[in-house]
């Protein structure tokens, strides 16, 4: 195996229209941030599915992990008094 | 709070038709599998840019060469998307490209087979795409997520790939006589090879029984070979064409076609390397991958001083 490598591995973040969030499409190997975008412009966008790009390097994402998914969003779990249907509104005050 | 039992999970999964995700635990001979058939798939999507891009110069109008331009680098982009999937699963770009440069690796072996003359064109796009889409729809639902995300965008791309070979194909049917009888000859070459691409039949395919437990695919290569075939037989017929094929005909009960085997010898036999243009294609990718090398080596250079140049100020 040779050393000649591809770059390192960016993600890749596409807004499809104005005033729409960042979605994540996928990944793509380049050796610089000017080079990431153009690549990402080229891959993932050859057919105006976005008008805006982030790309990060994958390195810099920092990633909860499946096995303790189950307490790391524990906390939550038991609070259903965070949700509108918790509460009780007495009828004919209209919609709230 | 008891002990976990990772493969209960990753079983338990599956049967709810949940996907896997890169940081999930999974068994390694389902991590080999996926490594092997999406580098492969990545490969065939590399690979195969080679025989329709021998015609890119040659293409009759600038229409021709402008759509066939845009359907090689797709062709292109679906190999990326494929390798960082696999990527995702532990392997690395250098090591599997390093395969497929030495001839370790295998692609589809469709890819072999020479594109002689422009109703080769069509009918790579009609056939060899049209099947191609038959089986990534099928892997749109696969249970490796970041597998299953990158055949979502690749099947929205690939339907003008076949739309484009078929009108090609219309044109040259409905032309000429001597443009009739190349898309004829064209059909002829490219029928059996195309039904290859399903892969040998269910009865010896040494990897099948594990890759539908596993849910990476949900039909056997016979189901998908049996619908392909249904499906062309009227693109077909509308063409005036026929399928070099005496036993194909209509079977009422089955409500499908019966049709001949293609040979599994010489499908042994191009996988082995020995195919019409097996050493062509791999000599291709050696010479771009070896010609490309300063670019890298310069592109590379260029961040890393770029780098310190910012750490520096
Ligand atoms: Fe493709
Ligand atoms: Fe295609």
């Amino acid at each position: 195996m040779n050393n000649d490598s591809q770059g390192p591995l960016w993600e890749v973040f596409l807004q499809k229209k104005a005033g729409q969030p960042f979605v994540h499409c996928g990944n793509l190997h380049a050796y610089d941030k000017e080079m990431a975008l153009q690549n990402a412009r080229d891959l993932y966008t050859r057919r105006n599915e976005g008008m805006s790009i982030w790309v990060v390097p994958s390195s810099a994402i920092v990633a909860s992990s499946p096995e303790d998914m189950g307490s790391f969003f524990e906390p939550a779990n038991d609070k259903i008094y965070r949700h509108p249907t918790f509460y009780q509104i007495p009828d004919g005050v209209g919609h709230m | 709070m008891g002990v976990i039992n990772f493969e209960e999970l990753f079983e338990a999964k599956l049967a709810k038709n949940e996907m896997i995700e890169p940081k999930d635990w999974m068994p390694d001979n389902y991590r080999k599998h996926l490594i092997r058939q999406i580098s492969q798939h990545a490969h065939s999507e590399i690979v195969g840019m080679l025989p329709e891009g021998n015609w890119i110069t040659r293409a009759p109008s600038l229409r021709s060469k402008l759509v066939l331009l845009a359907k090689v680098q797709d062709e292109g982009g679906h190999g990326l998307y494929l390798y960082t999937a696999a990527e995702s699963l532990g392997t690395s770009r250098d090591e599997m490209l390093d395969a497929l440069h030495t001839g370790k690796a295998k692609y589809s072996s469709i890819f072999n087979y020479p594109t002689l003359t422009w109703a080769d064109v069509g009918a790579v796009g009609w056939l060899v795409d049209g099947a191609a889409i038959m089986n990534q729809v099928m892997l749109q639902r696969t249970s490796y997520g970041p597998y299953a995300r990158a055949m979502v965008r690749i099947c929205k791309e690939e339907s003008f790939h076949q739309r484009q070979g078929y009108e090609l194909m219309t044109h040259l049917a409905f032309g000429t006589p001597a443009q009739k009888e190349m898309a004829q000859d064209a059909l002829n070459r490219w029928w059996y090879p195309t039904l290859m691409m399903f892969g040998p039949p269910d009865v010896e395919s040494p990897n099948s029984e594990n890759a539908i437990k596993w849910r990476i695919k949900r039909e056997t290569n016979d189901q998908l070979r049996q619908r392909f075939v249904n499906q062309s037989m009227p693109q077909i017929d509308y063409l005036g064409l026929t399928v070099p094929d005496p036993n194909l005909k209509w079977n009422e009960e089955k409500q499908g076609f019966d049709f001949s085997e293609p040979n599994w010898a010489e499908f042994k036999n191009v996988i082995k390397g020995n195919g019409p243009c097996n050493k062509e294609r791999l000599a291709s990718r050696n010479k771009s991958h070896n010609e490309g090398a300063w670019v890298r080596e310069a592109a590379m250079a260029f961040a890393k001083k770029q780098n310190e140049n910012y750490q520096a100020a």
